[in-house]
């Protein structure tokens, strides 16, 4: 089994996810190439040289000094040609989404996505608003898998050595359609949720504007911040700097007390790490429910302010 | 200026999931449908563009049974000028590249100047529909628009990054691109939209059956790895027992 892995380059650092595609591809085994693109390849071969993969392959042109989706298709679709894998891993990242598909269509090898478990030839994933899992397989004899973040752990990869080599792109400027601007962040966030100890986090269950000071009035009884999930966020109920979740922040307090968050998967990946999670949803089959230490069935405007009066009493 | 909105009729969320019998998907005879929830960022959108460049038509374009005319319907109501219905008869497609094709094959020769789509379907959630067809189609790409900005030959697109950062991307047209949810606020259909869609043309296209290169094998519960307290009673003894939980066991005090 031949498995190409592409790294994705995270501000200079090999992506968090790159190195848990790693894990996966040498807890599927076989002989492992990863390919790293970009202006930053020197930083993370660096990173990739005390790992025990056989080869990597570095592309450095700078039409493709940075990320954009018409080079990277190019450049990963030029690789598995010339190298030829049976499998091609990544993380399942929002850079993935962007350009994945494209070498999936481009090649017509089948892309299976937001992979959480991996058994033979049979990949999970979430399906139903993360309410059923399914397993999926392909009778390709080429196939292109993304892992979904603690699909596999970075921890578990194994240490080595391996060689580079410079992988020649055919590359011109004529294939290179659209222009990307330097990627920036939007104002600082006034609350620091990665390294909050306590965290009340109010999701689409509050139901309404005028109930959001339930959350602040909970968090103030218990000296918690407070965060929430896209779709509170969407609303404009809440800033964006307050969203937990993949386009948000990480978090992993002592205690997370979810507020009517269902637990989607991108809300998951962000606050799964939490040391205790308390979850009140009124739905008894929410996916929250699957990882929360404590699930309280019942209905968060009632439960709430009854909560906060007893707290505040005693 | 033709834009089409790819769109998907997927199980609403209060539905009740009952495993069918060969345990490849559910029971749809329990199911209620609805327009896939980030669908409705991606029509908005294309709405808003036409009203604010005037010469625009926007085309609604869903694969699946003849059930999925209705998501159609809602998109006309709202606004857009048209229908393309990809009938599928028999089980129902779930690989994402054999949808793309035969979407591809229904509107190769509208040429679009630019498609929308959704992020990703409530129900697969494969995410790469959008970004399929406009690679097969030789389009630009760009994925998680949190703002457009259209010009006559380009689309500048604000692409949502993870973790709080973000990036415009100039797209060349014809271009794909799937709009992020939150993006704008879906507007409601007006009586006299709906009433105003039923004499809207849906043209039916059969869809094609392209290899499969992937499928489901079976759809079950999740297995939780975690042990769960569930608490599961009366007002009272459900905020006494919050209140033990947060002194003696998690001692946030």
């Amino acid at each position: 089994m031949d498995i190409l892995v592409v790294i994705e380059d995270s501000r200079g650092l090999m992506h968090r996810m790159s190195k848990e595609a790693i894990a996966g591809a040498q807890k599927i085994g076989g002989s492992i190439t990863a390919l790293v693109i970009g202006d930053n390849s020197d930083a993370i071969l660096n990173e990739l040289s005390s790992i025990a993969i056989d080869e990597t392959l570095v592309v450095k042109h700078e039409l493709v000094s940075s990320y954009n989706s018409d080079g990277y298709t190019e450049v990963v679709a030029q690789v598995v040609q010339s190298t030829n894998p049976d499998i091609i891993v990544a993380g399942h990242t929002y850079q993935t989404r962007d350009f994945m598909p494209r070498v999936s269509a481009r090649l017509d090898i089948p892309f299976i996505p937001d992979i959480i478990y991996v058994e033979q030839d049979s990949y999970t994933k979430q399906v139903l608003n993360s309410k059923l899992n399914s397993s999926v397989s392909s009778s390709s004899n080429k196939k292109i898998l993304s892992f979904q973040s603690a699909c596999f752990s970075e921890e578990d990869m194994l240490p080595g050595s391996n060689s580079s080599q410079n992988f020649e792109a055919d590359l011109d400027s004529s294939m290179i359609r659209s222009s990307s601007e330097e990627p920036f962040q939007e104002s600082a966030a006034e609350v620091d949720l990665e390294s909050a100890e306590l965290i009340v986090s109010v999701g689409r269950g509050i139901e309404k504007e005028e109930n959001i000071p339930i959350a602040f009035d909970l968090a103030s009884a218990i000296s918690a911040e407070v965060s929430a999930s896209r779709p509170v966020v969407d609303a404009g109920w809440l800033p964006s700097f307050r969203q937990v979740g993949s386009s948000g922040s990480t978090v992993s307090p002592k205690l997370y007390f979810s507020l009517g968050i269902s637990g989607a998967i991108q809300h998951v990946v962000g606050m799964k790490g939490s040391k205790n999670i308390l979850a009140i949803n009124k739905d008894p089959d929410a996916p929250i429910f699957e990882i929360a230490d404590y699930a309280v069935i019942g209905n968060v405007l009632d439960i709430v302010p009854r909560l906060i009066e007893t707290l505040n009493d005693t | 200026m033709k834009i089409a909105v790819l769109v998907k009729q997927v199980i609403g969320s209060e539905s009740a999931l009952v495993i069918s019998e060969d345990n490849t998907w559910v029971k749809e005879e329990n199911a209620s449908f609805v327009m896939n929830p980030p669908d409705n960022y991606a029509i908005e959108e294309g709405l808003t563009i036409k009203e604010k460049i005037g010469e625009c038509e926007v085309v609604i374009v869903s694969q699946g049974p003849t059930r999925v005319q209705k998501v159609i319907r809602e998109g006309l109501a709202k606004g857009a000028d048209r229908g393309i219905h990809i009938e599928e008869s028999g089980q129902i497609e779930t690989d994402p590249l054999s949808i793309a094709k035969s979407i591809v094959y229904a509107i190769k020769d509208e040429n679009f100047d630019l498609i929308f789509s959704g992020l990703q379907s409530d129900d697969m959630g494969m995410g790469q529909t959008g970004v399929l067809v406009g690679e097969l189609l030789g389009m630009s790409t760009a994925t998680l628009a949190i703002e457009t900005e259209i010009d006559k030959e380009k689309i500048r697109v604000k692409r949502e990054l993870e973790s709080g950062w973000f990036q415009w991307v100039t797209l060349g047209s014809p271009a794909s691109v799937s709009i992020q949810s939150g993006i704008n606020q879906p507007r409601y259909p007006s009586l006299k939209g709906i009433m105003g869609a039923k004499k809207k043309e849906i043209k039916i296209v059969q869809s094609q059956n392209a290899e499969k290169n992937q499928s489901i094998e079976k759809v079950f519960v999740p297995q939780t790895s975690k042990e769960t307290e569930i608490i599961d009673t009366d007002l009272n003894s459900t905020v006494d027992r919050i209140v033990e939980i947060l002194k003696s066991e998690v001692k946030i005090f």
